[in-house]
């Protein structure tokens, strides 16, 4: 569906040259979400726009549905962008036209008549669960209100593709997830395409099925978001996720605890077993949990405990040994033995 | 008094409102472009030209930064050209329109840049000409701000008109000046000021009001 092959992007700031995208080749699959994770300055927000051609490529080419788009000017250009929706982090809505005036505006500009204009209208802001707010100007809105106006702007004439950037970080988490929710039913209702570039892997994780984690301008990592979040291959990844799951014992409980403390990650189906149950029942050693927790990334387990462990020394190792072997990762945090 | 002062008052009045209406609509029409010319050629979403956008940069501040009695004696062969006199309120209107078009260019173009650039960015990810763009999108967002700077500029203008005056362009401010001040006659002086704050004090309600009203990001 779209794919950047050798994209690279560079502005020249203070005369120096600064890469802003290096060299990004990879595939966004047709109906899927896609997401591209990054901290801020990564380069992503360029990328994104690369697609629907906000932002012009220094090499490099894209291809939006097989055809190479890279060069589309004027007319071509236009129709291409009409199919391509995007929204905004701070919504971009118009303050001085009215909801139906700001979804309006796009119909009419791809030169549909005032009467398709008023029922896709219409119809749009029944979707988007605004139908009561037609005369409403924006600044009448929450948030979350009018980010469901901008994307039914960006819909309005049948895009294929939803680009989203940053769609959520202005939102608070219940609005957030409720607008998660309707991009994931636009996705499932219409076989969208959405590509959604986000600091906040909470949203990655909660509405992609694959992403692309971006450091300085490079795409370090592609894959499954399960895939990658469960095992990540590069350096940075982790420290990403480290950075946003702030999910470790304080210093001042460590100190404290007797006894070996391990963490343990379980994923896919060994994180259905009991084993902790198993060990402590073979080996005859305590357990005490001390900090858990368990999430689901696209239906699959993901679950982190601290463990501290309670037995004779030598029973304890061979209890460490059956559990590593038996849950995806083993860290010993405090020896103690 | 030796004079009519109402019949006076009303005829320079009228002096006034031609010499201020006419170079005011000047301004919006031609300034306004201008000022839309300058922004398109600052934003690289729209027409950005480094060149283009420097020259007339260049010509509204070298027009700004004279000083308008200049400008009035500098335009008296502009006037023969274009009215046919170089004295009366015809001639005043082509100096007062070119200090105001230089004026009211830069101010629009303030009001222009202050739109949300997003809000654009939106409309071009939308796959719109610019031409509809600048039409139903820059003009309704930019309006409020610029019916403020018209006023800003209306009022200037009142201010201006009063120095036509020295080329023979009549208005309450030169009546001021001939009779109030040169004559001596405090009573006409004081009527003509309180005339012209009334003017100035009009405009800026109806100009405020209304930018009030378009101004729909406040409510």
């Amino acid at each position: 569906m779209i794919e950047f092959k050798n994209i690279s992007v560079s502005f020249k700031q203070d005369k120096q040259i600064f890469a802003a995208v290096n060299d990004a080749n990879f595939k966004i699959k047709k109906g899927e979400i896609f997401g591209i994770a990054g901290s801020s300055g990564a380069g992503k927000s360029t990328l994104l726009r690369t697609i629907n051609l906000l932002q012009t490529v220094s090499s490099g080419q894209i291809f939006v549905d097989g055809e190479n788009v890279t060069n589309y000017k004027k007319t071509q250009l236009r129709i291409l962008r009409r199919n391509i929706g995007m929204i905004f982090q701070h919504f971009n809505l118009a303050r001085n036209l009215t909801v139906y005036q700001n979804i309006a505006f796009v119909l009419k500009a791809a030169g549909k008549s005032k009467s398709e204009t008023d029922a896709r209208v219409s119809e749009l802001l029944g979707l988007v669960n605004l139908s009561d707010k037609s005369n409403s100007y924006p600044a009448n809105l929450s948030g979350g209100e009018k980010q469901r106006v901008a994307i039914a702007r960006a819909l309005a004439n049948d895009a294929k593709i939803l680009l989203c950037d940053e769609p959520t970080s202005a939102l608070d988490l219940e609005t957030t997830s409720s607008i998660l929710g309707l991009l994931k039913d636009l996705n499932k209702k219409f076989g969208i395409t959405i590509v959604i570039i986000t600091h906040e892997l909470d949203v990655i994780k909660n509405i992609c099925t694959r992403c692309a984690v971006m450091n300085k301008g490079s795409v370090v990592e592609i894959g499954d978001v399960y895939g990658v979040f469960t095992k990540p291959k590069e350096e940075f990844t982790r420290q990403l996720l480290s950075h946003t799951n702030h999910f470790s014992l304080p210093e001042e409980i460590l100190d404290k605890m007797e006894g070996p403390i391990i963490r343990l990650t379980f994923k896919g189906d060994n994180a259905n077993n009991p084993i902790l149950y198993y060990a402590a029942n073979t080996f005859q050693i305590g357990f005490n949990i001390l900090l858990g927790k368990i999430e689901y990334i696209n239906g699959l387990p993901l679950g982190i405990l601290y463990v501290q462990l309670i037995g004779e020394v030598d029973t304890l190792k061979l209890a460490i040994d059956y559990l590593a072997e038996n849950t995806a990762d083993l860290e010993v945090i405090n020896h103690g033995l | 008094m030796d004079f009519d002062l109402k019949a006076a008052l009303l005829l320079t009045f009228g002096q006034t409102m031609q010499m201020v209406i006419s170079s005011l609509l000047a301004a919006i029409i031609i300034g306004g472009s201008i000022g839309l010319l300058l922004f398109l050629t600052s934003n690289t979403l729209f027409l950005k030209n480094r060149i283009i956008n420097q020259i007339v940069g260049v010509v509204i501040n070298i027009t700004r930064s004279i000083p308008f009695l200049i400008l009035l004696v500098l335009m008296i062969p502009v006037s023969k050209a274009i009215v046919h006199t170089s004295i009366g309120p015809n001639a005043v209107v082509i100096p007062l329109a070119v200090a105001a078009i230089a004026f009211f260019g830069r101010l629009s173009e303030a009001s222009f840049s202050d739109v949300d650039n997003g809000v654009l960015e939106a409309a071009i990810a939308s796959g719109a000409s610019k031409l509809s763009i600048v039409l139903k999108i820059l003009l309704p967002e930019a309006l409020p701000s610029l019916i403020k700077n018209i006023t800003v500029t209306a009022v200037s203008l009142i201010g201006f008109s009063a120095m036509a005056g020295t080329v023979g362009g009549g208005g309450i401010g030169d009546l001021a000046i001939r009779y109030g001040y040169q004559r001596y006659e405090p009573e006409v002086m004081f009527i003509c000021v309180i005339v012209l704050v009334l003017l100035v004090q009009i405009f800026q309600i109806i100009g405020d009001s209304s930018a009030k009203q378009l101004d729909k990001s406040n409510k």
